[in-house]
């Protein structure tokens, strides 16, 4: 068994919402419940919508905020437990982060080799002429050119910029990188080219992946584990090829038929979601799915699902649970 | 005779540093009821040729076209006042952000009845009663008091739908929908390009669809163009084009998908699309074409059969002996 990174227990993460002068403030809850461990060298992908809780995950991985309940160890060390600084600052260096736009995450007045080297500059106490060949490295690695050291982000094309701010997420070497829709800005020959260089890394480098992605082409191929997200809770979470292969949960099975395909032969028969995310300040009752839910009945309105195993992956559905569900066939 | 006629399209761009050629001889016919993709990567100058149509363009922009004919109308010479009694009523366009091209300062009902006082007139219950039907068309609950809401108030696949809804107000004839679905979520993607689909074929609407997804074009597209460079490198049905792409660049845009890797690893294009100073000599593709030659570095391409390649790609698998160095 590979070396285990991170631990994640039961995270919860609520933001106090104000309703209004006098009013009580309610309560948002971006994560309600997540679970999962992730081992070295692997790829957890974790998709759903936009607000279903993918960035504040995120987030309280990179220990930029801190969950308001439930257990997070990174390599082996229990976060809220420990209160010394210095092995916090350790911790941050492991966990390092990715962003989505390439184009809004670099500063444009800094040079190349400064952007790469600042988290070098705040954590170490290497001199200048170690920190200049540790940047050339790391720019040799990801495929950046050794002259472009001097150059501003305004000069490079979206691949590039993003190849700069992987060089930089890698410096400190970290275990862990979390990738917050590292390729969703790109174009889908760039893109390719990102994903094949994110692979290398991983596979020289035996890093851990967190994949934050709303592309479920892109997720299936790179993901070793998939967790499916809505409104904060996971609601299927296993092996990457039997969730894509044998979706059980009604949203997963919503989202792959929704994903194209870009297969022209025969017209799939597509499930059709209607309506949006409900909002997190209030969830509906029971489970959270059942107003767009297609096998939604009454006890899905009362009774809140748990995640439970069923075959490979475990699955929180009382659809599920009651064998009321059709399996999407296989594409 | 096809509803809109576009051959040899032109767009140059005065920058300080020289001219900038964005869009470089495309020729597109679309029918009416006819669904036309048009893909390529960014900088393939997609939208400007449709902004171009449109008029959109700033004064830096030269366009010029052997024809633009719209339903036998000839777009070039005619007027502003006259293009603008068109735009706007017989081909409207929906633009890439929902969010930023609605006007965060009018409420929703207002943008829409904004439409349709300017090109029919009539008395302002008239059109806010066929604005409510416009928002119920595109599938807005409780459309009557979302008239009175904001955008900021709505979420991005209901921005899109109001932006719809104000486009087919005036029942054009020719939609253009320029990445309609990018900014939003896989299932709200679904929802909107089923309802494009589902109004082309009710109100008989001509649809041109800009996009760079391969899989959005082979889900709904019937004719496709695919762009490089301002260039037009291949247009062929959506089927044909999937089966046997004829020109390396279509390809290699296929190949690039990750549901067309085998193992691990990806098949990306190397390079970027060249910009204003590092136009390649001979054909633009060149050097990122896996199967340049000679000739391609010297000689530009004329365009044969809807192909823009010295060696077009022979169905099924490139014929190796011409090919291989």
């Amino acid at each position: 068994m590979n070396h285990q990174l991170i631990k994640a227990r039961d995270l919860h993460k609520y933001y106090a919402v104000k309703s209004g002068y006098l009013q009580p403030s309610k309560s948002l809850k971006a994560l309600a419940g997540v679970s999962f461990d992730l081992y070295e060298g692997k790829t957890l992908a974790v998709v759903g919508e936009s607000g279903c809780g993918k960035s504040t995950l995120a987030r309280i991985l990179t220990m930029i905020e801190e969950p308001t309940s439930g257990q997070l160890s990174i390599d082996g060390i229990d976060v809220a437990k420990t209160t010394e600084k210095s092995i916090k600052k350790q911790l941050r260096q492991t966990v390092q982060m990715v962003f989505q736009d390439p184009f809004g995450s670099l500063n444009p007045r800094q040079k190349i080799g400064n952007i790469i080297q600042e988290p070098l500059t705040i954590n170490t106490n290497l001199s200048t002429n170690e920190r200049h060949q540790k940047v050339l490295e790391m720019m040799e690695l990801v495929g950046l050119r050794k002259e472009y050291f001097q150059r501003y982000p305004h000069m490079f094309s979206g691949g590039q910029r993003q190849r700069i701010a992987i060089a930089r997420a890698l410096i400190l070497k970290p275990k862990v990188v979390v990738l917050d829709e590292p390729v969703s800005a790109l174009d889908v020959s760039i893109q390719a080219q990102v994903i094949n260089l994110l692979i290398e890394l991983q596979q020289e480098l035996g890093l851990a992946y967190i994949f934050i992605s709303h592309d479920l082409n892109v997720v299936r191929h790179i993901s070793d584990e998939v967790m499916v997200m809505y409104l904060g809770k996971p609601v299927e979470q296993g092996p990457s090829e039997a969730v894509f292969n044998t979706p059980q949960h009604p949203y997963t099975q919503a989202l792959l038929s929704a994903t194209p395909q870009a297969v022209v032969d025969g017209k799939r028969q597509r499930i059709k979601l209607t309506g949006e995310l409900p909002s997190p300040i209030d969830p509906p009752s029971g489970c959270a799915f059942n107003p767009r839910c297609q096998y939604a009945d009454k006890d899905c309105q009362i009774i809140e699902p748990v995640m439970e195993l069923y075959g490979d992956s475990k699955v929180s559905c009382l659809a599920v649970a009651q064998q009321r569900i059709g399996q999407l066939k296989a594409s | 005779m096809a509803l809109l006629e576009i051959s040899n399209l032109t767009v140059d761009f005065a920058t300080y540093t020289g001219s900038l050629r964005a869009v470089d001889g495309i020729n597109l016919s679309v029918d009416e009821r006819e669904i036309l993709a048009i893909v390529g990567e960014s900088g393939s100058g997609k939208s400007v040729a449709m902004l171009a149509l449109m008029g959109l363009l700033p004064w830096t922009a030269k366009v010029s076209a052997d024809s633009m004919l719209f339903d036998g109308q000839d777009l070039l010479s005619m007027n502003d006042k006259q293009r603008r009694k068109i735009i706007g009523k017989d081909i409207s366009m929906i633009f890439q952000e929902p969010m930023t091209s609605l006007n965060p300062c009018f409420t929703v009902g207002y943008q829409i009845t904004e439409v349709l006082s300017h090109h029919f007139g009539g008395s302002r219950r008239s059109y806010n009663n066929r604005a409510i039907e416009l928002l119920h068309q595109v599938g807005i609950p409780a459309a009557e008091t979302r008239l009175n809401a904001y955008p900021h108030q709505l979420s991005g696949g209901m921005c899109q739908r109001v932006m719809i809804a104000m486009m087919i107000a005036c029942q054009p004839k020719l939609l253009i929908a320029d990445e309609p679905t990018t900014a939003l979520d896989v299932t709200i993607q679904a929802q909107i390009l089923e309802l494009l689909i589902e109004l082309q074929q009710s109100h008989g609407m001509a649809l041109i669809l800009i996009t760079h997804d391969m899989a959005v074009v082979a889900e709904t597209a019937e004719q496709v163009i695919v762009l490089y460079a301002g260039q037009q490198v291949e247009q062929r049905s959506v089927k044909e084009l999937f089966k046997s792409p004829q020109h390396p660049y279509s390809e290699a845009l296929l190949n690039a998908l990750p549901e067309r890797a085998q193992g691990k690893l990806l098949n990306p294009i190397p390079g970027v699309v060249p910009g204003q100073m590092d136009r390649p000599k001979g054909c633009l593709f060149n050097p990122r074409c896996s199967y340049a030659q000679e000739l391609c570095r010297q000689q530009p391409p004329e365009l044969q059969d809807g192909i823009l390649c010295h060696y077009p790609l022979v169905a099924p698998k490139p014929d190796l002996d011409v090919r291989t160095q």
